[in-house]
């Protein structure tokens, strides 16, 4: 833990530091670009990477009921047996973090009133759940809402969304919700790891380091809007050049915009390589993207070798007449294929 | 590889939503707005690198002094003393508001709300 905090503070002191020695162009140009084409290659390479690996069994979690006999009700939102449900279920898990909605926690109660001693309890935890979703749509809304210093004109979605983000008219510049949710968010995702002892259990140094980051990004972020300001008119013009493939010079723009920059570039960089790529491994989970269809539908293990065994109806179509020679049972009898044949 | 349509479909997606900053209006020349500045004036209430940053936060100060506090007197950090009022200091110099406070407004997509209050300086219209 203490190392990925380290790694995180370690970034930020040599963009801070960079940048207020006039290595600007380093942390503003080289490495942008350097980490969106890292990001871009690398989602892609993971994309293929996973597509190209065959799923050799059959295994969709059931959280139900699955198809079975017509008077037994199916869970068909958790449960699905075709290609449309499946459908369905994936749209719940993307935008709606199903899967964590069904998050049970279990505890032992030591002094239960009911048996009078310890006892094994089952409760329904959305704690997860909650903040997960805050987390990842504020996460997604940050987001949407930088492109306004990417696009000129600014399309008119953007300009409503933050118009939604700012409604509560706080301060100047105008305080937005999903900033402050975002970080708050990512505290307690960081506070479970870190209160929660088995989940602290199994909490390594790769489950630490997207958390600071992003929690770097956003108190970068939220300084860079709300205290040390920095002049935006510049920078939407130095990200501009960016954009179209002629930079310009970092001059006049604080140490703190580099610090945010190459965080959200540390970020990109490591995306592609760490346990973030859920973004794309959601889609590919055989848990998730499989029906629940194997009672009904064999599923052919694709390196399965190919077949050198006959089935019975092939065995005796191969020894059909050796067989009714030695008088054993057929399921065809001699005459029976003979007329099929020559009716052929 | 598996579901070959369906993983082409995801990659061509990703690709071009993430990208989309460069292929719109791609080759386009982004120039930083340039502010008609005052002709008849070359002092504004403070200096012009922290009017650049700080400007909305002032305002909001100003608002909050004059409405809230009823005080009506600014002391700039050179000492000097100034009205607090957005119709006669900050617009009296600055009358211009599309080619002055638009210009990056604009193309940065701010939308003060100065305006939901005041009268929106843009001459008869």
């Amino acid at each position: 833990m203490l190392n990925a905090l380290l790694i995180v503070v370690a970034i930020t002191i040599v963009a801070w530091l960079g940048a207020a020695v006039g290595l600007g162009a380093l942390f503003g140009v080289v490495l942008p670009y350097v980490a969106v084409l890292i990001f871009l290659g690398g989602i892609v390479w993971r994309m293929v990477y996973w597509a190209k690996s065959p799923v050799p069994f059959a295994i969709p979690t059931t959280g139900g009921q699955e198809k079975s006999l017509d008077f037994i009700k199916q869970a068909k939102l958790d449960c699905p047996d075709t290609k449309f449900g499946v459908i369905k279920r994936m749209f719940l898990e993307v935008f709606l973090f199903r899967s964590l909605f069904r998050n049970v926690n279990a505890e032992i109660k030591t002094d239960d009133p009911i048996n009078g001693g310890p006892r094994l309890i089952y409760y329904s935890s959305k704690w997860l759940w909650l903040f997960a979703l805050v987390f990842h749509y504020c996460f997604f809304i940050v987001f949407f809402r930088h492109f306004r210093f990417f696009m000129d004109p600014v399309p008119g979605c953007i300009a409503f969304v933050e118009m939604i983000d700012g409604i509560l008219q706080i301060g100047a510049p105008r305080m937005y919700l999903t900033g402050l949710f975002l970080l708050f968010a990512v505290v307690f995702l960081l506070g479970r790891r870190l209160v929660n002892p088995r989940v602290r259990y199994i909490s390594l140094m790769q489950d630490y380091v997207p958390l600071f980051l992003i929690m770097g990004i956003a108190i970068s972020g939220l300084l860079m809007r709300y205290c040390f300001k920095t002049d935006i008119t510049q920078v939407k013009a130095y990200i501009m050049g960016m954009v179209h493939f002629s930079p310009i010079s970092a001059d006049g723009i604080d140490p703190i915009f580099f610090v945010h920059v190459c965080l959200v570039c540390s970020l990109l960089i490591y995306f592609p390589f760490s346990k973030l790529t859920h973004m794309v491994g959601v889609f590919f989970s055989p848990t998730r993207n499989l029906p629940c269809n194997t009672r009904r539908v064999r599923h052919e293990n694709p390196w399965n070798p190919p077949k050198d065994f006959l089935t019975y109806p092939e065995y005796e179509d191969l020894y059909r007449e050796a067989m009714a020679g030695a008088n054993l049972p057929l399921d065809k009898p001699l005459d029976a294929a003979k007329k099929s044949e020559s009716g052929k | 590889m598996y579901n070959k349509k369906a993983v082409i479909v995801g990659i061509v997606v990703f690709l071009v939503i993430c990208t989309a900053p460069f292929w719109t209006n791609f080759g386009a020349k982004y120039s930083k707005p340039e502010v008609a500045l005052p002709a008849d004036s070359n002092e504004c209430v403070e200096s012009a690198a922290f009017m650049r940053a700080e400007h909305m936060q002032l305002l909001n100060e100003w608002r909050d002094q004059a409405l809230r506090n009823d005080n009506r007197v600014y002391v700039s950090s050179t000492g000097k003393k100034w009205e607090i009022s957005l119709q006669n200091t900050c617009l009296k110099c600055h009358s211009d508001y599309e080619q002055f406070c638009d210009k990056c407004h604009v193309t940065n997509n701010v939308d003060p709300y100065c305006w939901t209050c005041h009268i929106l300086p843009k001459g008869s219209k």
